[in-house]
C-alpha cells in the first residue's frame, strides 16, 4: 500500500450567492503520496483552488462543506482537517505542516510591509528564531529563489518589485517554515522559463532533502510534464481522469484531457489556428443532470445526457470517468492530430 | 524591411530611485523597431524590464533617457497636446491582470466606451452603442453583455473585454503585456486566435510581451530578448529559434518546458549567470539585416 500523506475523500462544497447555490466541488478524491508531486490540471473555474483552500481551511465565508474528509497523516496519526476549526488549523497545521502558495501573489503580500518583514513573520511564529538568524535565513531564501541583491530587496515594498519577483517572494515565504506539504497554486505563471525552471528545481531539491510532498496546480502542461509524478484532471468540480504523468501524456482516455492536450502549442506548432475546446464550462448554479462535459464533447453518447459516468479503471494507476470506457460503448479513438503528436513526443524521448 | 517603422525605440533608459543609495536601473539603453502590421515578441527574465519598457513607451512612465518615435512623432520628452491625443488613441495597452485592470463599478459599455468618450469619436449615443456592440461581437462576446459588470465574467471573458477596450480605438499599436499568462490553455488559444484575426482585419501591430516561448514563437514575426534591462538579441522568429547567438537566448530556449514527461524529467538547463556589470560598454553586432546581438 502506498503511504499517502494527504487524502481528500468525497469532498463536496457549495457556495451561497445571491443568484443561488453554486455546487463548485462535486465529490473530489485526491491522494498525495508522501514525498511525491501531484499536479491538478483543469480549465479556469473547475475547482482547483477551492479544493486546496479547503485543505488549508481558507474557504470563503459563503462556502458550505456538504461532506467529505481531508485526511492528513503525521507521526502515525490520522487527522481529518475538516473537523478542525480555522483557529486550530492556523495554529497547528498551516505553515508548520502545510504551506500554500496562492495564485495571486498580491493576496498573500501586505502592501504596507517590506517583504523582509513578511518573510520573517512566519519564522518568528513557527520556529522561534532570533532576529539575526531570521534575517540571515530570509536573505538566503531570496537568493535561493533567484532574487539578486537580496539584502537590499528585503527592504522593498511589494509594489517596487516586478510581477515575477513578487511571486518568488511568496514562494520563499512558504518554504521559510519548512513544511511537510507544499501546495502551489499556479506559482510560476508570471515567471520566465529560466527562473521557472530554477524554482521548480529548487522545489525538487527541497523535496528530495526533506521529503516534502507537493500539490501543484497549473494549466501549463509543460510544467506538469516536468514536475509531476501523478496528475488529476479536473472539470466542473469533479476529477475526470487520474494517472501517472506518463498515463496522462502518452495514453489519455478522457475526451476533455484530449482537448486540453490538443490546445497547447509546442515549439512545432505551425497551424494557422490553435485548437480550443468548443463552448464553455457549465454554470454550476444549474448542475447538468448527466456528464457535465457532454455539451462540449464531440464524442458524447446518449447516456451522457442522463447519467454522470463512474470511474473506469484502465490500469492500477490509471482511471477515467467517461462512458466511452464502458465495455458496451462504441470504440472511439482520440483525434488523429493528437495521436500523431503523442507518437512524435514518444519518438523524441526515445520511448516506443 | 523597406517599410518605415511604426515605432522606433532608441537607447531607452528607465531608472527608479528607491532610496538615496539604491537606484533600480530597469532599462539600460534598449533599441528596437516595430513595423506596421507585425508582431514583435518581447521575452526575457522576470524583472528584466519588459513591463517597464511597455509602460515607458505608452508614457505611463517618463523615460529617464532615450527617444521613442511613433507614427513619425517623437513621443518621449515633453508632449504637445495633439501628440498626446494621438498617442492616447493610436497606441493601446492590454494588461496582464484582467481583474485589477477593469473598474469593478463600471458597466462593460462604459469601460469600453471610455476612450470613445474622451476623444469624442461618435456623434450620437446611438452611434456609441453601435460601436460598442460591434466591438463586443468582434471579440466573441454579445452586445447583451454591455450592461453587465466585470465580476460577472470569467477570466477569459474579462481578457476579451480588455482587448475590446483597446481595439475600439482602432489603434495602430497594441502593447499586450502577458495578456494570456493568467488564462488556461484552451482560453489562451481562443485569445491568441482572436488577436491574429484582428490583426489580419485591421493591420494593427503588436508588442507581445510574454514568457511562454511556445506561444511567442507561434504568434511573433520578430523577437527581442531582454536580460537585466539590456536587449541582448533580436531577430526574426526563425533566427532566434534556429540560430540563437547570445548565451542568454540559448539558456532561455533550453528551459522551455515541453509536454513530454520522459524528456522533461532528464532535461538539463544551460546555466547563465551574467549580471548588469557584464553588459556595460558592450557593442551591438548586426549579423544580418534582421538579426543582431549584444557582443
Ligand atoms: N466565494 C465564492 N462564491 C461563489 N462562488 C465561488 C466562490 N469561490 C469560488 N467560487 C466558484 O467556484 C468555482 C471554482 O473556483 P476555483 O477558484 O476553484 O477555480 P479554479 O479551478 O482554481 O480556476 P482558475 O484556473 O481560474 O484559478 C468557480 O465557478 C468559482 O466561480
Ligand atoms: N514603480 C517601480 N518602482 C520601483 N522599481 C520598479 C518599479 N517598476 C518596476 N521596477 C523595477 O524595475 C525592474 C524591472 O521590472 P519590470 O516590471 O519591468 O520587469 P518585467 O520584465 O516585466 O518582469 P516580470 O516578467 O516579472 O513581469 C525590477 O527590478 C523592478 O523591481
Ligand atoms: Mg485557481
Ligand atoms: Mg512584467
Amino acid at each position: 500500500m502506498t503511504d499517502n500523506i494527504l487524502s481528500v475523500r468525497g469532498l463536496d462544497i457549495t457556495f451561497r450567492t445571491n443568484a443561488g447555490d453554486i455546487h463548485a466541488i462535486r465529490g473530489v478524491d485526491i491522494d498525495l503520496p508522501r514525498g511525491k508531486t501531484v499536479a491538478i490540471v483543469g480549465e479556469s473555474g473547475s475547482g482547483k483552488s477551492v479544493t486546496m483552500k479547503a485543505v488549508t481551511g481558507l474557504l470563503d465565508d459563503n462556502s458550505r462543506v456538504n461532506g467529505g474528509q481531508i485526511i492528513y497523516r503525521v507521526d502515525g496519526k490520522e487527522i481529518d482537517l475538516l473537523t478542525l476549526s480555522q483557529r486550530e488549523l492556523r495554529r497547528r497545521i498551516n505553515g508548520k505542516h502545510i504551506s500554500m502558495v496562492f495564485q495571486d501573489p498580491m493576496t498573500s503580500l501586505d502592501p504596507t510591509m517590506t517583504i523582509g518583514a513578511q518573510i520573517m513573520e512566519g519564522m518568528f511564529l513557527h520556529q522561534n528564531l532570533s532576529k539575526k538568524t531570521a534575517l540571515q535565513k530570509a536573505t538566503e531564501l531570496l537568493q535561493l529563489v533567484g532574487i539578486n541583491e537580496a539584502e537590499k530587496r528585503l527592504k522593498n515594498y511589494p509594489h517596487q518589485l516586478s510581477g515575477g519577483m513578487r511571486q518568488r517572494v511568496v514562494i520563499a515565504m512558504a518554504l521559510a517554515t519548512e513544511p511537510q506539504v507544499l501546495i502551489c497554486d499556479e506559482p510560476t505563471t508570471a515567471l520566465d522559463v529560466t527562473i521557472q525552471a530554477r524554482i521548480l528545481d529548487l522545489i525538487q531539491i527541497v523535496q528530495e532533502k526533506m521529503g516534502l510532498s507537493v500539490v501543484y496546480i497549473t494549466h501549463d502542461l509543460g510544467v506538469v510534464a516536468k514536475v509531476a509524478d501523478f496528475v488529476s484532471i479536473m472539470y466542473a468540480g469533479k476529477i475526470v481522469e487520474r494517472g501517472t504523468v506518463e498515463d496522462i501524456f502518452y495514453d489519455p482516455r478522457h475526451p476533455y484531457t484530449w482537448g486540453l492536450l490538443s490546445a497547447m502549442p509546442d515549439l512545432n506548432t505551425t497551424e494557422a489556428r490553435l485548437y480550443s475546446i468548443p463552448g464553455s464550462p457549465p454554470n454550476l448554479l444549474h448542475e447538468p443532470p448527466g456528464d457535465a462535459f457532454a455539451a462540449r464533447n464531440e464524442f458524447a453518447l446518449a447516456i451522457d445526457e442522463k447519467a454522470a459516468p463512474p470511474f473506469f479503471q484502465i490500469s492500477a494507476t490509471h482511471a477515467a470517468a467517461t462512458w466511452l470506457l464502458h465495455p458496451d460503448a462504441p470504440k472511439v479513438e482520440m483525434p488523429s492530430a493528437l495521436r500523431a503528436r503523442i507518437e512524435r513526443l514518444k519518438e523524441e524521448s526515445g520511448h516506443e | 524591411m523597406s517599410k518605415e517603422p511604426l515605432l522606433t525605440v532608441k537607447n531607452l533608459r528607465q531608472h527608479f530611485k528607491i532610496s538615496r543609495n539604491f537606484t533600480v536601473k530597469a532599462v539600460n539603453g534598449v533599441s528596437f523597431q516595430i513595423y506596421p502590421g507585425e508582431t514583435y515578441g518581447l521575452v526575457g527574465e522576470s524583472g528584466s524590464g519588459k513591463t517597464t519598457i511597455g509602460r515607458s513607451i505608452i508614457r505611463l512612465y517618463d523615460p529617464t533617457a532615450g527617444e521613442v518615435i511613433f507614427s513619425g512623432h517623437k513621443i518621449s520628452g515633453a508632449l504637445k497636446k495633439d501628440t498626446r491625443q494621438m498617442l492616447r488613441k493610436d497606441m493601446q495597452m492590454i494588461f496582464q491582470d484582467p481583474m485589477s485592470s477593469l473598474n469593478p463599478r463600471k458597466k462593460i459599455a462604459d469601460i469600453i466606451g471610455e476612450g470613445l468618450d474622451i476623444h469624442k469619436l461618435y456623434a450620437t449615443p446611438v452611434e456609441r452603442n453601435a460601436i460598442i456592440s460591434s466591438i463586443l461581437q468582434q471579440v466573441g462576446l454579445s452586445p447583451l453583455h454591455a450592461t453587465r459588470y466585470p465580476q460577472q465574467f470569467s477570466g477569459g471573458q474579462r481578457q476579451r473585454i480588455g482587448i475590446a477596450r483597446a481595439l475600439v480605438m482602432n489603434p495602430k499599436l497594441i502593447i499586450a503585456d502577458e495578456c494570456i499568462s493568467a488564462l488556461d490553455v484552451s482560453i489562451q488559444a481562443q485569445v491568441v486566435n482572436l488577436m491574429k484575426d484582428i490583426q489580419a482585419k485591421t493591420g494593427c501591430a503588436y508588442l507581445f510581451i510574454a514568457h511562454d516561448l511556445s506561444m511567442v514563437k507561434y504568434i511573433s514575426d520578430r523577437i527581442g530578448v531582454l536580460h537585466r534591462g539590456y536587449l541582448v538579441e533580436t531577430g526574426t522568429t526563425d533566427e532566434i529559434f534556429t540560430s540563437p547567438l547570445h548565451p542568454y537566448t540559448k539558456s532561455l530556449l533550453s528551459a522551455v518546458p515541453l509536454p513530454n514527461p520522459h524528456l522533461e524529467k532528464k532535461r538539463l538547463l544551460l546555466p547563465y549567470t551574467a549580471t548588469e556589470a557584464d553588459y556595460e560598454g558592450r557593442a551591438w553586432r548586426q549579423v544580418s539585416a534582421t538579426h543582431g546581438v549584444l557582443a
